[in-house]
């Protein structure tokens, strides 16, 4: 199975005396978007951050069990967490550009990795642009501040300055909760776009939208992984009583 | 009320209009065969546009269906309900318009008395009834043991009409002064195994419903 991009087992993750996370067991393929859905409260946010080690930075964060990118520990005490979020990004819910210029929000990330080299990064930032599908809206005020955009361009900016550093996985959480209509279409549609080239794991709270953009579809509840399996199944004919009752809005 | 209740509602009225439908559709065929029974041309001819009803039972579930998948874009049980109510009134639409072409040769026929064409008949027109009463109830009450009855009774009818075209065949070889009553005599039969045909998939999508599969094939 070396299709498997990302291989997480027996994780368990605990704040302080709270079990959050309890024996995940998941293989996410590479190429593909993955989605995670879930209740509030209910893991799948935690376990997003996981693949990244965000959680980390959490006091009193207790986690075990391995999570395997590429085949290598990412939790592996020798593992540089800079190198890491290199390779796995992350787009939140809430864009959240820097208070400078477009370009600079781009060549941020590659002048820290080293990058000084103008039409270098010149070449860099014309390319996350295009790869989040926004080039085309900002290119002629690219000294503009990205402040002055709109949420769903904010939101695409951060897809792209997530894509400045090259990665090869992209965590989102919630990327479109807070954007209209034609936003969320662009950024559901950039998902298609970008699983060519990347691996995407989202969080959703729009099951719709869980059922358009992914392949794969995980359902947590209460700190567990009750059903991952293909999109189509799980809406199509989940196995576990527990996703049909979600999915349907039974819950509760 | 919450949003999930008045779905849960709407599911229920899906399914009583369904069930509507279908006892329509079943009391039209006994309707027919009574009327056949009993030589009453006036019945019979009101039978010929008994489909005109049926018709506009469909549209209103097309439209209920269509609607609910618009508005609450259902999924897994609740959608595979839904698509299986779409299909299955289509096949319950085509019954209807069996039983009318039926009502029109009958008129034709002069009101016969089919078992002088083949004394398959009469089972053939008991067992087809009781195979699309079986596929209804087992859709309407979601009973897949009942709609695998309906889908393996078809057997049976496809042997009433080969039985009943050797018969035919067997008469026009021997005496040809009647080939009209027996081509319209097998196209009885035809009508009639055409309807088992149709209840056979409406017991295929009471399986669906519950399963996502179809003749073991996944769609779902």
């Amino acid at each position: 199975m070396q299709d498997s991009k990302i291989s997480v087992s027996s994780l368990n993750l605990f704040y302080g005396e709270n079990h959050a996370l309890k024996d995940i067991n998941i293989k996410i393929r590479e190429n593909t978007v993955m989605a995670l859905i879930g209740p509030s409260g209910c893991g799948k946010s935690t376990f997003l951050k996981c693949l990244n080690r965000m959680n980390d930075l959490v006091d009193g964060v207790k986690v075990d069990g391995k999570v395997l990118l590429d085949g290598e520990d990412i939790y592996d005490p020798g593992v540089d967490t800079t190198l890491l979020r290199k390779k796995v990004g992350m787009v939140f819910q809430q864009p959240n550009p820097f208070p400078m210029s477009i370009y600079d929000n781009i060549a941020y990330g590659p002048r820290i990795h080293g990058i000084k080299n103008k039409s270098r990064l010149d070449e860099i930032v014309e390319n996350a642009l295009k790869g989040a599908a926004i080039f085309d809206e900002v290119k002629d005020r690219l000294k503009a501040p990205a402040l002055g955009l709109s949420g769903g361009q904010q939101q695409r900016l951060c897809i792209a300055r997530a894509l400045a550093v090259e990665p090869e996985v992209l965590l989102m959480d919630e990327p479109t909760s807070a954007l209209d209509p034609i936003s969320t279409l662009k950024i559901e549609e950039l998902m298609n776009d970008l699983k060519k080239r990347y691996t995407v794991v989202v969080v959703t709270h729009n099951m719709q939208q869980a059922a358009r953009v992914s392949d794969e579809t995980a359902f947590f509840l209460l700190g567990e992984l009750v059903e991952a399996d293909e999109t189509m199944n799980i809406f199509g004919h989940p196995k576990d009583k527990r996703t049909e009752d979600y999915i349907t809005g039974r819950f509760g | 009320m919450s949003p999930r209740k008045l779905f849960e509602q709407e599911l229920e009225e899906l399914r009583q209009d369904v069930l509507q439908m279908a006892e329509w559709v079943q009391d039209g065929y006994d309707c027919l065969f009574a009327a056949l029974e009993k030589k009453d041309g006036d019945q019979m001819r009101r039978y010929v546009r008994h489909d005109r009803t049926i018709e506009d039972m469909q549209r209103n579930i097309e439209s209920q269906c269509l609607s609910l998948l618009t508005r609450q874009t259902p999924v897994a049980r609740d959608l595979r309900t839904v698509s299986a109510a779409l299909k299955v009134v289509t096949d319950l639409e085509r019954i209807g318009n069996h039983l009318s072409d039926m009502a029109e040769l009958f008129v034709r026929m002069d009101l016969p008395e089919l078992s002088r064409y083949s004394p398959a008949f009469p089972d053939m027109v008991r067992e087809t009834r009781t195979l699309i009463g079986k596929a209804a109830r087992a859709f309407v009450e979601r009973n897949m043991a009942m709609g695998q009855e309906a889908i393996d009774a078809d057997d049976g009818i496809d042997d009433f009409f080969n039985r009943i075209k050797e018969d035919l065949v067997k008469e026009l070889k021997k005496d040809g002064s009647d080939a009209d009553g027996c081509v319209d005599a097998l196209m009885t039969a035809k009508y009639l195994e055409k309807i088992g045909d149709h209840g056979v998939n409406i017991g295929q999508w009471e399986i669906f419903q519950e399963t996502g599969e179809i003749d073991e094939i996944r769609l779902l």
